[in-house]
């Protein structure tokens, strides 16, 4: 089959037009990030005409970078991975059984996708206050507090997903492996999981992205020595000078590792998708 | 998909008999391990979403009755009740507090139908112009999820720098390079910050709309476009008569899921303006509730603007997924 010239044309513009859309905005992270704070500070250039690792060093400095980048790593993994072992029981059983309450739930569940965040920030917050008042539990200004939120977040689109996914590996596989003596769990673990990699890696990504980029509950939710990036990252500009290129250069050395795995795992992502949401 | 990587059981079906039959007439909750099995599976998702997302949400609806402003914080429990008090100052479209709402709801109703829209476009074409193999396509297809993949503050904060006035390369490439006359404009201040806050928040939005489409086009069999270019089918009428109608499932979700997203849209505007200058033209929703509640300690008016802003939602949603219903019936 041959590309007719208007598929060509229709092609390379398409191309060339996202291309530039997405290159500029990270040639301008990029070449920023090495330029001295003197230049950042004059009319934009687009080649930078000073080379400076400068603020690669400073951004340590102008902010606790190392702990934010500690926080935000603690919270994310711990968030990402508790999460799955919740919604790949919930997947489960919504996948497997049919019992009263089943669509109750799953409704319940996505339409919590449409509550806006601002709604139930304060109740939120004023509801960890009087767990830690109750309990002793410190919920407010805790890594704790911000794993806990984060974890919801994350777990009705991580059920919704793992259950299509779930869905998809044939019923008669897991009943063979329950007959033959291991029960519902071990079937679970011996069948489902297994064929379910592809989707477990996918709701990982996608847990780990979401709380990596969340700004609202955390400039709540945190105090100085537990902020994360995403508040640690506006720092760098209440100070008298705005630093630009240290702003830059941060964002580079945020995003870097988030990208870099995401890009390395984003057939496995892409093949999740395909077989759990898109049905 | 999942299928293939398991090898078919060929008495699958002789099994299933077996287990059936053992059990009576709720055979099915037995052979999977008692009738609270499921329950049990469920608890902890519930659990977390109660305390989460169910009652801060039910504890928000009741904060919209009462009057609950600085003095009350503390002791919020004796704030007085007022009944449907903060909807009416919320609606009373004459005050100011009601004009800026209104203004804030048809700014977001602008930015939302722009964004989703382009963002579906964009992903759209992208999709179709690397569904066919060719050399250098992974290398566009990995380039174009960088966006999604950067956190959403940091692609944000570029912007940020990208559209400031004197040091920015928006105005750098728009007057110095392609020599556009006049003065430099503020993009973050006035007018403008409505185009700068869609151009963001589409940079972020259209590597996911393109992410789902291509994974749904992967299911596109390649074999009917070509039976269709036998038949003489142009390209454009296989994209609207084979291509659309196979990703209808996904357009479907995707459609929603940027809606809901981009409507509720916090982190664009508190990124892009910061929480002390809030241009009207840039206004977005929640960005507003959240100044509304925080900046004047009003957490009663700022509820009840955001139970307005959910019941807003739930009947778009429900009309929507009434209306695609009912095409897919007749369909």
């Amino acid at each position: 089959m041959r590309d007719t010239v208007g598929t060509k044309v229709f092609r390379v513009v398409t191309l060339v037009v996202l291309t530039l859309f997405t290159v500029i905005p990270l040639w301008v992270m990029i070449t920023t990030s090495i330029k001295p704070l003197g230049d950042v500070q004059n009319a934009f250039a687009w080649i930078p005409e000073h080379i400076t690792l400068e603020p690669y060093i400073h951004i340590w400095q102008t902010v606790p970078l190392a702990q934010y980048f500690l926080n935000s790593l603690i919270v994310c993994t711990v968030a990402t991975f508790v999460s799955l072992i919740i919604a790949v029981f919930a997947a489960y059983g919504v996948s497997r059984w049919r019992f009263r309450g089943r669509g109750a739930f799953t409704t319940t569940v996505l339409s919590t996708q449409m509550f806006p965040g601002v709604l139930f920030l304060l109740p939120l917050f004023l509801i960890f206050v009087n767990i830690d008042q109750a309990t002793g539990i410190q919920l407010v200004g805790t890594r704790l507090g911000l794993i806990i939120t984060y974890l919801t977040f994350v777990l009705p689109f991580s059920i919704w997903m793992l259950a299509g996914y779930f869905d998809g590996i044939p019923r008669d596989l897991d009943e063979a492996s329950k007959v033959d003596g291991t029960g519902a769990m071990g079937a679970l673990w011996h069948v489902v999981l297994p064929a379910a990699r592809p989707g477990l890696v996918a709701v990982g990504i996608y847990s780990f992205m979401t709380s990596w980029g969340e700004v609202l509950f955390a400039s709540v939710l945190t105090t100085g020595p537990t902020q994360t990036l995403a508040i640690g990252l506006q720092q760098y500009s209440t100070q008298i000078n705005v630093y630009w290129n240290q702003i830059m250069a941060a964002s580079l050395v945020v995003s870097v590792p988030i990208v870099v795995a995401f890009l390395l795992l984003q057939r496995s992502f892409v093949a999740g998708l395909t077989a759990g949401a898109i049905k | 998909m999942s299928a293939t990587t398991v090898p078919p059981q060929p008495d699958s079906s002789t099994v299933t008999k077996r287990v059936t039959s053992r059990g009576s007439k709720n055979g099915q909750h037995r052979r999977l391990g008692g009738w609270w099995l499921p329950y049990a599976l469920l608890a902890p998702a519930i659990l977390f979403e109660l305390l989460i997302h169910i009652v801060p949400m039910a504890t928000g609806v009741w904060v919209s009755f009462i009057k609950l402003t600085q003095i009350y914080l503390r002791n919020w429990g004796a704030a007085p009740f007022v009944g449907l008090g903060n909807y009416s100052v919320s609606l009373d479209f004459n005050s100011a507090i009601g004009k800026s709402l209104l203004n804030s709801f048809l700014v977001t109703c602008g930015f939302t139908v722009l964004v989703v829209g382009i963002s579906w476009g964009l992903g759209m074409a992208a999709a179709v112009a690397l569904q066919r193999a060719f050399r250098g396509r992974g290398l566009f297809r990995t380039l174009f999820l960088i966006p999604y993949a950067i956190p959403i503050y940091a692609g944000i904060i570029t912007w940020k720098f990208m559209f400031q006035k004197d040091t920015g390369a928006v105005n750098h490439l728009l007057f110095d390079n392609l020599g556009l006359p006049g003065d430099k404009p503020f993009w973050l201040i006035g007018d403008n910050a409505f185009l700068a806050i869609v151009i963001v928040a589409i940079w972020r939005l259209w590597p996911f709309a393109f992410l789902m489409l291509m994974a749904g086009l992967q299911s596109v069999p390649q074999d009917v476009y070509e039976a269709s270019a036998v038949d003489g089918a142009k390209p454009l009428r296989q994209w609207s008569s084979i291509t659309l109608p196979m990703l209808r499932p996904v357009n479907v979700v995707l459609v929603l899921v940027m809606f809901l997203w981009t409507f509720n849209d916090f982190n664009t505007p508190f990124v892009l303006f910061g929480s002390t200058a809030q241009p009207p033209a840039g206004d977005l929703i929640s960005f507003h509730i959240y100044n509304a509640s925080f900046l004047t300690w009003n957490f009663g008016t700022g509820a009840a603007m955001s139970v307005l802003l959910l019941l807003f939602l739930l009947v778009v949603t429900s009309a929507y997924l009434l209306f695609v219903n009912r095409r897919s019936k007749r369909a």
